[in-house]
């Protein structure tokens, strides 16, 4: 018997017992669709960290100084003359920050205060939308100049031009000179809610005024490769402690955000598997109960002329076309349960052609391996007994 | 074509051991027409499983066509039932979901014939019988005499020289009765070898040779007709 016909046999045996057979499907339906949905989502939440890690800007490097005993932090000056001779430097910004409460008239706003300089614009790709941001000048004179972002201007001004009013940090008056374009919540935080002024200026502002943050962006991968080993090389002789400082590159946090998410995308495809080991069993069910009621078939079958194998085959293709139907509904209804879980919890879900091609096969495998069982005892059934079941 | 020596088939039954045949010896030769006769218990659908390859013998030796088949595994014998035995059962045993065509083909469908050619050949089988007009009835859409027709048609198909029925006439009434055995006697003209098992004497009539079985032994032989 070719292949062609003996599927064209099996699905009309799957149809005489139509309930039955959409029951047994809704098993391992639901599982490969709890896989594809759950994959999928996975994988959107990993494209979507990851562009937020890019969109921080290209070879940046970020420095955090934990410090060693008392020695927690450096000044402004010695942050930046850590990397001011490296040629593979395209820019570096030294960051203090501390938890601030802003003020304009009778409104108030907790946010983050970034005390730096000119270059985190560049080092962060950071766009102002209105006025300017910070200049060198403001930095070397101790200006009492801030740049605003989105959500601290909500907040304080409405839908008020904030460029030229004086708000209040911590008391202290300062002048609002930029805001910044919408930055988007990332891993960092949010980029919105934060005031950004002159490192100088924030001296009076923050408990400590040490540099714990250091900004570096490099000329390319080559030159954040050269930046990383130089800073360790430095910051190590400088708090002679390898353990006081972290450097992380963005390759670095890709990495490990890829490594993380991938990992928990296998753990949820995992649990969503055991699922489709539950809807193989229940293939492996019903075709017990099918090879029981047919065995007077298997009986006229065999005395006939078929052989073991014949028959083997025959509950084999069933049992995999069971499976992989029930698979194809499952690819449908992943995608579509994909497309609204993502639209609810704000992300893209990604469906690889590679996983549903893979759900699809597996869900085949799963017939197949839970038809084993049932087609072999088929196979094995005496003729004479299977002619005289009733 | 037939040739038995001694053959014996025990079953177990629980601790019981039943001796269903005691040694047969016979030989049926190409072109026979033999009817086994016996009462229930005598041991015929015995010999006719072994005859017809669905068993195999506890001792004892079954040669076909000349080759021995007793001792052969399961997918030889398959090959054997499917290239020269034919079987005819008192229930018919058709495929229930197949139509009369569809059940006449199976048999090539395991010679492994394609699938234009075996469609040809299940026809011409039809035919033979008188039931190209039923070609794509299901069973149920059969009379009783028609489906055993199928039947028959069925184990022509596979290019039978054998043909073992098994009470052929059991389910039908007199009138379609005597069709199936008209149909026998055409067959047996044609040069077909066909073992009869039965109880009724009106279908041992028809045969040329009365086998009488009684307790799993051979107890008379006699030519009729």
């Amino acid at each position: 018997m070719n292949l062609f016909s003996a599927v064209r046999l099996a699905f009309g045996s799957i149809m005489t017992n139509k309930l039955r057979s959409f029951l047994t499907m809704i098993g391992v339906t639901i599982g490969v669709a709890a896989v594809i949905a759950l994959v999928a989502i996975g994988q959107g939440t990993q494209r979507q960290i990851r562009s937020q890690i890019e969109s921080l800007g290209s070879y940046l490097l970020t420095v955090n100084i934990r410090g060693r005993g008392a020695d927690v932090a450096m000044t402004y000056r010695e942050a930046r003359d850590l990397t001011s001779d490296l040629p593979q430097v395209v820019a570096a910004a030294p960051v203090v920050s501390s938890s601030v409460t802003t003020k304009y008239g009778t409104r108030e706003h907790d946010t983050n205060l970034l005390g730096t300089d000119q270059n985190l614009a560049v080092v962060r790709g950071m766009d102002v939308e209105r006025g300017r941001f910070l200049a060198p000048l403001d930095v070397e004179c101790r200006q009492r100049v801030a740049v605003l972002g989105q959500d601290v201007v909500r907040e304080l001004f409405g839908f008020a031009d904030p460029i030229g009013q004086e708000v209040k940090i911590n008391g202290i008056s300062f002048l609002v000179v930029g805001v910044l374009a919408p930055q988007g919540t990332s891993m960092m935080g949010s980029g919105d809610d934060q005031i950004i002024v002159p490192v100088t200026a924030a001296r009076q502002l923050v408990e400590s005024s040490g540099v714990r943050t250091l900004y570096v962006k490099g000329r390319d991968a080559e030159g954040v490769e050269v930046v990383t080993a130089v800073l360790e090389q430095r910051l190590s002789r400088r708090f002679k402690d390898p353990d006081a400082f972290r450097i992380f590159s963005q390759t670095q946090m890709l990495e490990t955000v890829t490594q993380v998410t991938s990992t928990m995308t296998l753990m949820l495809a995992a649990i969503a598997g055991i699922s489709l080991i539950v809807g193989g069993i229940g293939v492996m069910n019903i075709m017990l109960v099918t090879v029981t009621e047919r065995t007077r078939e298997i009986g006229i079958r065999k005395a006939i002329g078929a052989r073991n194998r014949d028959i083997l085959r025959q509950f084999l293709i069933e049992s995999a076309v069971l499976g992989s139907l029930g698979g194809s509904f499952g690819i449908v209804m992943g995608l579509l349960l994909a497309r609204l879980a993502g639209r609810a919890i704000g992300v893209t879900a990604v469906a690889s052609p590679l996983v549903v091609g893979g759900a699809f096969v597996f869900s085949a495998g799963v017939g197949i391996l839970f038809g084993v069982y049932p087609a072999t005892r088929a196979a094995r059934l005496d003729p004479i007994q299977a002619l005289r079941f009733e | 074509m037939i040739r038995v020596e001694n053959l014996v088939k025990t079953y177990r039954m629980g601790s019981i051991e039943v001796e269903a045949l005691r040694g047969v010896t016979l030989e049926i030769a190409r072109g026979e027409f033999v009817a086994v006769v016996g009462p229930s218990g005598s041991g015929k659908s015995t010999l006719m499983h072994l005859l017809g390859c669905l068993d195999t013998p506890t001792r004892g030796s079954y040669y076909l066509d000349g080759s021995l088949v007793s001792g052969l595994n399961s997918d030889d014998l398959a090959r054997i039932r499917s290239r020269t035995i034919g079987f005819v059962f008192q229930g018919f045993n058709l495929l229930p979901r197949l139509t009369a065509l569809e059940n006449v083909e199976l048999p090539l469908v395991y010679q492994g014939v394609n699938p234009t050619a075996r469609r040809l050949k299940a026809r011409e089988c039809l035919e033979e019988v008188g039931l190209s007009d039923r070609a794509n009835h299901l069973p149920s859409q059969l009379s009783g005499g028609q489906q055993q027709r199928v039947a028959i048609a069925r184990a022509l198909a596979g290019d039978a020289s054998l043909i073992l029925a098994d009470e052929p006439t059991g389910n039908l009434d007199r009138r379609s009765g005597r069709e199936i055995l008209d149909l026998f006697s055409r067959l047996h003209r044609a040069g077909r070898t066909i073992v009869v098992v039965t109880h009724d004497m009106e279908v041992a009539a028809r045969a040329h040779r009365l086998l009488r079985l009684q307790d799993g032994l051979l107890v008379g032989d006699e030519r009729v007709g």
